[in-house]
């Protein structure tokens, strides 16, 4: 697949072109979808600045600059590849430049757990996806919807509750610049209850555009407790989108971390289109050099007495620039809300940048809502407490800098992963 | 232990300081007394180091070393400690993990190895006892939400456990009960040594009843205008600075 977006109907014409041919598009999804998405590429282009939802952010840019090869090449992994990812009180899955690598993957023996590669899934568990992630909203998502053609299928049956994590290792490898689109569906059915962790990689040597699209349905009284772990380099440009369903009094939480990426963009979208739901979103950010974190989110109460939690903090240091966008719809049948939103950052330098925007659209009259979003500088006053103490510059930085991310390193629920985070984390200060 | 020769220092255009002449010698206590804003807290911001200040003129020896080119965290690692009169709180910093990181860096400096846990452990109970500090105020946050009184007391918990040679307190009398005032001070006299010195800034003789110093300055407007013995302190305390006042106003 060649990626020229130069021009739009090169993209599409390209694109329309492999689909006649039928070259290994995921079955699943509907022809007329794909097609759809491939109009809606064609009349709103790849975002640039321009376009608001993209306004710190232009993949647009990006694709025309860093990605100009037609011909692409893709690294095999191997185990030795591989451990160094792996967590150890988890399931280790590992999906290689969008492909579920059964061979590299750990076994599951979990009861109720389907997991396979989007290619494979029976006509009975397609029965299970209805596509959330509408090309319509969203040119990323088109994009992902006309391009991917494969991905990860999770199951989890119902009643059944998960005895360990599940990690998701997707590594992205590639000799020459490669395009990757991930198309997965997590399907958490009535009752059930799931931990899910999903790292993201990239070992090549080159660069790495990834359009990850995840569908999470978590059902009925089911539980979906997410970390999202982003380490990828700085030959890294990736765009991550969360397109999640919850059901009535069921729970979907997730925490990001992102350390790495030249460029990461995170989508997170999340419809509470059911009463008694609980949601929770978090995220926390580190960047340098001129890296690019960009968290948007968007949480949709649609219906009574749900309650969501918003809590994201960034630092930004050299020339780096972080944002925080997160919009809350409550709609009118949707009382009884209560929606929280905070996002705190601190800039380290004076080049760097933090862009916050909170929009909150409210048209039920009986809610409970507040955002607050901050940045500053670290606390002057506190470092030379510290430093008076006897603390040295560096480390009395690391710790008013920890201490502002603790809150969210103790969400990482998982030992290893925390670990993992808490040893990148002091190591980036 | 401390010679402080003509020391000038300001803030932006304003100057604070205006030729401080103090020697502190080891085994002494040195009271100062003044009026508000006549620049007690100037004085200990600008030996611990803190960069809002200028020094515009004078110097400063400590331990043989030029203080004022030292960091403020050198000036630690060199043995001086600031009990600030106003404890700054730090969310997210437990006063353990704050004090381990101090003491070892301190170590550090000195060429000391890392303080094993175990005694670090023994040294943090040892040491809360001195000012009867609550144990679980140690595993909080640094000051976070702390009574006036329980910043204060904290103060001096860690300079036990950082065992300067020059202490100097900033008001760590106000705020304190009764009771509060009597620990504290016990506290501070058990430190005390004769290789080491003690600065008190206060506004009242009753912390000088329980901590007796050697000398008393009075600072007005910049300058130490007077010293004198102990009976300095009691003086003030029937007089009031009316006269010192008068008398210096003109400097102004
Ligand atoms: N950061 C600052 N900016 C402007 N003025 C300052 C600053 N710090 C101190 N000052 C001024 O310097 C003068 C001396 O202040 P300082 O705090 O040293 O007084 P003090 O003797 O400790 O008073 P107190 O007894 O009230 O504690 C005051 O007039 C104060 O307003
Ligand atoms: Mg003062």
């Amino acid at each position: 697949m060649s990626l020229i977006v130069d021009n739009k109907s090169a993209v599409t014409q390209n694109l329309l072109e492999q689909l006649q041919k039928g070259s290994g598009k995921i079955a699943f999804i509907p022809d007329a979808e794909i097609i759809s998405a491939i109009r809606h590429l064609e009349n709103k282009g790849i975002p640039n600045n321009k376009h608001e939802d993209y306004k710190y952010c232009n993949i647009e840019a990006v694709l025309r600059k860093e990605f100009k090869s037609v011909e692409q090449s893709f690294n095999e992994l191997t185990n030795a590849d591989i451990a160094p990812l792996k967590l150890e009180e988890a399931i280790n899955l590992v999906v290689v430049n969008g492909n579920y690598n059964e061979s590299l993957s750990e076994k599951i023996i979990v009861k109720g757990l389907t997991v396979k590669s989007l290619k494979d899934i029976s006509s009975s568990q397609k029965t299970l996806l209805s596509s959330q992630a509408k090309s319509d909203t969203d040119a990323l998502i088109a994009l992902n919807t006309a391009f991917s053609n494969n991905g990860l299928f999770l199951d989890m049956e119902k009643g059944n509750v998960i005895p360990m994590p599940i990690h998701v290792i997707y590594v992205n490898s590639g000799n020459t610049e490669i395009v990757v689109n991930t198309r997965n569906f997590i399907h958490i059915q009535a009752n059930a209850e799931v931990t899910l962790v999903e790292s993201f990689f990239n070992t090549g040597s080159s660069k790495v555009f990834s359009n990850f699209v995840s569908e999470k349905f978590v059902g009925e009284n089911a539980k979906l407790n997410c970390f999202t772990f982003q380490n990828e380099g700085p030959l890294s440009y990736s765009v991550n989108t969360n397109q999640v369903k919850v059901n009535k009094y069921s729970t979907y939480s997730n925490t990001t971390t992102t350390l790495g990426g030249e460029l990461v963009r995170n989508n997170h979208n999340v419809e509470l289109a059911a009463s008694n739901c609980e949601v929770h979103l978090n995220g926390l950010f580190i960047t340098k050099g001129t890296q690019q974190v960009d968290n948007h989110t968007l949480i949709d109460h649609q219906m009574p007495n749900c309650e969501s939690n918003e809590l994201y903090k960034g630092i930004a240091k050299d020339k780096s620039v972080g944002t925080f966008n997160g919009k809350i719809f409550v709609r009118k049948d949707a009382q009884k809300t209560n929606a929280y939103q905070s996002s705190k950052n601190i800039l380290m330098s004076d080049d760097a940048t933090i862009n916050t925007k909170p929009q909150l659209e409210i048209y039920a009259d009986d809610v409970k809502c507040s955002h607050g979003t901050s940045t500053g500088k670290i606390d002057t006053e506190a470092l030379f407490y510290l430093k008076a103490r006897g603390i040295g510059e560096e480390s009395a930085r690391k710790l008013l800098l920890q201490a502002f991310a603790q809150e969210l390193i103790d969400k990482i629920e998982i030992p290893s992963l925390q670990e993992r985070v808490l040893h990148l984390f002091e190591k980036t200060l | 232990m401390i010679s402080i020769k003509n020391l000038h220092a300001s803030i932006g255009e304003k100057e604070i300081l205006r030729g401080i002449n103090l020697e502190v010698k080891a085994g002494e206590v040195h009271a100062i007394m003044g009026p508000n804003g006549s620049g007690k807290s100037t004085l200990s911001s600008v030996l611990a180091g803190r960069e809002d200040y200028d020094v515009t003129e004078g110097e400063v020896t400590f331990n043989g070393k030029n203080l004022l080119d030292l960091s403020p965290e050198d000036r630690a690692r060199e043995g001086l400690f600031l009990a600030f009169q106003y404890p700054v709180e730090i969310p997210g910093v437990s006063n353990i993990n704050f004090l381990r990181t101090a003491l070892n860096e301190i170590r550090a400096y000195h060429g000391q190895e890392e303080m094993p846990a175990k005694d670090f452990l023994a040294l943090v109970k040892d040491k809360s006892k001195l000012v009867e500090l609550d144990s679980k105020l140690a595993s909080r946050s640094v000051n976070e939400g702390f009574s006036g009184g329980e910043k204060k007391r904290n103060e001096i918990f860690q300079m036990a456990m950082l065992n300067p040679k020059l202490a100097i307190l900033d008001e760590t009398d106000s705020g304190l009960d009764i009771d509060a005032l009597r620990i504290v001070a016990s506290g501070v006299n058990k430190l005390k040594s004769k290789d080491n010195a003690t600065i008190l800034i206060t506004h009242y003789q009753r912390l000088l009843d329980y901590i007796v110093p050697d000398f008393v300055h009075i600072l007005y407007k910049g300058r130490i205008v007077k010293s004198g013995g102990k009976e300095l302190a009691l003086e003030l305390e029937a007089k009031g600075y009316d006269e010192i006042k008068k008398e210096f106003e003109i400097a102004d």
